[in-house]
């Protein structure tokens, strides 16, 4: 690469950093104050760049139509982000650590089905902007002008809020409330005002980086997801809370990605942010420029967990065990689903419930389990059943790799260091032609002949399903299981007592990472193929979504999650249209209602209406 | 007021209803269809237009066997473990006859293995993978789409006609563009055997970094570029690309450039010259696509893509199949398809015994600006099967069944 190119990919980087920054920026900033991880942050940045759009097209592209449109849909994009706050998220603010997060997800799905309804499916591509469509020539490329002008609002805008945040009343507020929310709220400060505004700012941040990409972007209905996945990487690499770091990281990202395609080495864009995010964590626990969040004080523990009764759980088991005598094979295979689902959705409270470990990337074991077996069944020539009960090992020794580092670290920063392994195991399989096909995935993973008839194979998964939960469970109240709660209620007095919580918590990583592969074996030899998508950010979403569904509080609510998202979404699909956005709808409504998840709220209005 | 039992009695009415037997009533003939909708929503929809009027036409007409057809659709979420379960969904609750449809190559190839295994006909519309009646082809299998080698080939003899010597390739890092290049290199090197590839870029799909691709394939000093990139990505490297000048003095060439669906987006920045595969509605004057674009725009409103087609022509051979069938067997079913030939809006299609790859053809021009939209100028059509590997290779390739 000749001096001159690369001084343009340095300019390249550059450029993707800002609008990368003003997401990023956007999230920061709410997490500091509200602690809510904002999953539909990246949709905020689509309206931006839907709502410049239509703004353009209504105000003529002139400069002066261009400015006041990207202006217009930033502020307009900061009122949607009030009406989520408002209405949605204060609800829900005492709810269960992450359960907001499960309410930005319904967003999600319903934002883009909006946008759908509202802008139609085809990419819109906006104008180049007026009087900045030319190109600059520097050492003889050409660089359009507007990137450099791009190059430059970074930097403004993190000048305009570092003012805003040490030089105005509102800024002191929100720092001390990034510090210490409770304290502010005891201080007679407003909070529920504060989380507005807060909200206000970091959506026009979000709506601003999306209408400024106009000319670079065409609007279209992925850009929710590709955006979201990147600007966590960006928050978290810079540091939880730090505008600064969140620049400096954006930079980081960004110029490492141009460099990447300026070395010919193109197909590592794929996972380069991931990587750097990995190393980063790794060497700086709280990343570039993070500082380590306050000394909790105690909170309230959660409340304990009640070992299931005998009876129900036996009535269940002959209500799944008569599934297949129904007559209707597809019921058969919708509970196959949802039996896998449940260990995956088991396995994954495991470690983010009772072991306080949040995993962004569960569905790294799930995939990595089910890749296992078809690999072993498919490559090593292995009888399928061997191949079966190999998998889930083979999950489990990725979770002793991982776990080892993810243990170190804490909260979102933990959840984040599981997502980068995930994502690297994702690219990994996507790439590995030889190995895995890549991104067509292996067919022909079908169970032996025995287990081909779908009651055999459904009666096999219920029972190591069943079996898989029952261990899980039954874990959770051994000794072992005492030691995990301890220390994630307390990890200063478990340690104090002598408990090696760090080892623990990894024995944990490992046996949740174990049976989820072993859920994704089982789920693999049902359809017969295994495509990268088992490994990819959606599934560990999935995950995420079914466990908080339920109830992250309570023993049983993953089980229900799991059959109730997946039910759901199968119904939906089949019956609407705009599935996604009823979905949403109706995650919302079980949001708003049941704070405590599903399994939580109906156990709370039993205990309200059971006669006394 | 809400209480435990009118919830209790709200959610298990939900559940019964959701589990309850449709009723079974046959005086229609089901076809199973799944697809991306949503995530591939921009071919998909007028995809759907396009069956939904066949269904329509044939209806009008009688009908197939005797009997109305439905085509029951479902949407797979572009995801192969979510297709394999609606297609099971399909045939054992909807009883339908047997499955068409899909879009991107796994979920294409993760259906055409479950049809297989199930003994079941399954007709792929749009998955341009090789792969589908190549390597992975099964005896239940058949496509309907111009293959991605197939529309690679019919690109060749300009590529090799202009003599170009140092070649860039960009393409979408997944099954789609890797084999769209690899067979580009090796169909060129046959016909050029001194052609260079100087340049290599592999973006993700829908998150290319466009201005810093353009700039490292202008680095490479190209005098020619094959890109596969379709959609937002195609729209971000042509705007990038001609604003860096990367274009300037360099022929390009780009699958499916042409399709309606990829090229309208770019309006008046369409990339003048550019030689691409797609779809000009507008100038395809022969009485079959005559008569569908007519009944189309009188429908619809609107004008077709290149979706409206294969949505049509799929259903179309869902009903030829089972006219030359005369029965809903599937080994039936499966006999009829091979070799089976009917009439679409690009004229005859084949489905070859060989390989069940039908012969649907594509159109082949440059592109050109008028009235500030991009159209395709000196188009040709190229029927598909002259553009397809003698039979020998394809036999090396497919596996017996």
């Amino acid at each position: 690469m000749s001096y001159a190119s690369f001084v343009i990919q340095l300019l390249n980087g550059l450029a993707a950093a800002s609008s990368l920054f003003l997401v990023s920026a956007g999230l920061s900033l709410i997490f500091g104050v509200t602690r809510i991880v904002n999953f539909a942050h990246g949709s905020l940045y689509m309206l931006g760049l839907y709502g410049a759009y239509s703004l353009i097209e209504a105000l003529g592209r002139t400069p002066l139509g261009f400015w006041s449109a990207v202006i217009l849909a930033a502020l307009a994009v900061g009122l949607v982000g009030v009406v989520i706050e408002v209405v949605v998220l204060r609800r829900i603010y005492r709810a269960p650590e992450l359960f907001q997060l499960l309410a930005t997800f319904a967003i999600v799905l319903v934002i883009k089905d909006v946008a759908l309804a509202v802008w139609g499916s085809e990419d819109l591509v906006g104008p180049r902007a007026p009087g900045l469509a030319f190109p600059v020539e520097i050492l003889g490329r050409r660089i359009p002008a507007y990137d450099l002008l791009l190059i430059v609002i970074g930097p403004v805008v993190l000048a305009a809020m570092w003012l805003l945040l040490a030089r105005t009343r509102w800024g002191a507020l929100v720092r001390a409330a990034t510090q210490d929310r409770e304290m502010v709220g005891a201080l007679g400060v407003d909070q529920a005002r504060l989380f507005t505004s807060v909200f206000f700012v970091g959506a026009v941040l979000a709506g601003l980086g999306g209408a400024l990409q106009i000319p670079r972007e065409p609007a279209n209905l992925d850009l929710d997801l590709s955006v979201i996945a990147d600007a966590f990487v960006v928050t978290v690499v810079g540091g939880l809370g730090s505008l600064g770091g969140a620049f400096l990281a954006a930079v980081l990202i960004g110029v490492a990605k141009a460099f990447c395609i300026g070395f010919g080495f193109s197909k590592l864009t794929l996972v380069v942010e991931f990587v750097i995010m990995g190393l980063v964590l790794v060497m700086r626990p709280y990343g570039l420029l993070g500082k380590p969040p306050a000394t909790a004080r105690f909170g309230e523990p959660a409340p304990p967990l009640q070992p299931p009764r005998r009876w129900p759980v036996v009535a269940w088991l002959v209500a799944f065990a008569v599934v297949p005598l129904l007559g209707d094979r597809y019921i058969t295979v919708l509970m196959t689903d949802i039996a896998c689902f449940a260990l995956f959705a088991v396995s994954l409270h495991f470690i983010m419930g009772p072991a306080g470990m949040v995993s962004f990337g569960h569905a790294a074991y799930f995939g990595l389990g089910a890749y296992a077996g078809a690999l072993l069944f498919k490559k090593a020539g292995l009888p399928m059943e061997l191949a079966l009960v190999l998998a889930p090992f083979v999950a489990g020794l990725f979770a002793v790799v991982y776990g080892w580092f993810c243990v170190r670290l804490s909260g979102v920063y933990l959840a984040m260091l599981t997502l980068a392994f995930a994502q690297i195991s994702w690219s990994v399989v996507f790439q590995w032609d030889e190995l895995t096909a890549g991104s067509n995935g292996l067919v022909g993973v079908w169970p032996s002949m025995w287990l081909s008839g779908k009651p055999a194979y459904y009666y096999m998964t219920l029972a190591l399903c069943g079996l898989g939960i029952a261990l899980l469970w039954r874990a959770l109240f051994s000794p072992f299981g005492y030691v995990l709660r301890a220390g994630r209620d307390s990890p200063l007095r478990a340690e104090a007592i002598g408990i090696d919580l760090r080892a623990f918590q990894w024995a944990a990583f490992v046996l949740a990472g174990t049976l989820a592969g072993l859920a994704g074996a089982v789920f693999a030899f049902s359809k017969g193929s295994i495509s990268p998508s088992s490994v990819s950010i959606a599934q560990s979403t999935d995950g995420l979504v079914m466990v908080l569904l339920g109830g992250v509080e309570t023993l049983t609510g993953p089980v229900v999650g799991a059959a109730i998202f997946t039910w759901l979404r199968d119904t939906l699909a089949r019956e609407t249209e705009f599935w996604r956005a009823a979905l949403g709808v109706v995650i919302l409504l079980i949001v708003i209602v049941f704070p405590q998840g599903l399994v939580g709220g109906l156990k709370a209005l039993y205990a309200r209406w059971r006669p006394a | 007021m809400l209480t435990r039992n009118r919830l209790l009695a709200g959610v298990s009415a939900l559940v019964a209803a959701s589990f309850a037997l449709p009723a079974a009533a046959q005086d229609t003939i089901k076809i199973g269809e799944m697809n991306s909708y949503k995530v591939f929503a921009a071919f998909l929809e007028p995809y759907k237009k396009g069956w939904e009027m066949a269904v329509e036409e044939v209806n009008a007409a009688g009908g197939v066997l005797g009997k109305k057809i439905e085509i029951v659709s479902r949407d797979d979420n572009g995801n192969p473990a979510d297709a394999v379960r609606v297609a099971e969904e399909l045939l054992s609750r909807e009883k339908v006859a047997f499955l068409i449809g899909t879009f991107p190559s796994n979920v294409g190839l993760a259906v055409a293995d479950f049809a297989k295994q199930r003994k079941t006909l399954f007709i792929a519309g749009e998955p341009l993978t090789d792969k589908i009646v190549w390597d992975n082809g099964n005896a239940y299998t058949f496509r309907l789409r111009t293959s991605t080698y197939m529309q690679t080939a019919m690109l060749i003899p300009d590529a090799a006609r202009l003599k170009k010597k140092r070649w860039a390739i960009v393409y979408p890092n997944y099954e789609y563009g890797q084999s769209a290049t690899a067979a580009f290199k090796k169909l060129l090197k046959e016909k050029q055997p001194d052609v260079e590839f100087v340049a290599e870029q592999a973006p993700p799909l829908g998150k290319i970094d466009a201005g810093a691709v353009a700039q490292a394939l202008a680095d490479a000093k190209p005098d020619a570029i094959f890109s596969s990139l379709f959609g937002p990505d195609l729209a971000k490297f042509v705007r990038e690309g001609s604003q860096r000048g990367a274009f300037k003095g360099v022929e390009v060439f780009n699958l499916l450039g042409g399709e309606p669906e990829y090229l309208d987006p770019l309006k008046d920045e369409a990339p003048v010259g550019w030689y691409v595969t797609g779809y000009p509605w507008y100038g395809i004057d022969s009485p079959e696509h005559k008569k569908f674009r007519d009944a189309y725009q009188a429908k619809y409103k609107d004008y077709p893509r290149l979706g409206s087609i294969v949505g049509y022509s799929l259903a179309m051979s869902a009903v030829a199949a089972m006219k030359k069938a005369g029965s809903l067997d599937q080994e039936k079913l499966v006999a009829a398809m091979s070799g089976l030939s009917h009439s679409t809006p690009f004229g005859n299609v084949t489905y070859r015994p060989l390989d069940h790859q039908s012969t649907m053809g594509a159109y082949v021009g440059r592109i050109g600006l008028k009235d500030g939209k991009g159209i395709m100028t000196d188009w040709r059509f190229v029927d598909g099967k002259d553009a397809l590997p003698s039979d020998e290779e394809v036999r090396k390739m497919r596996p017996a069944n």
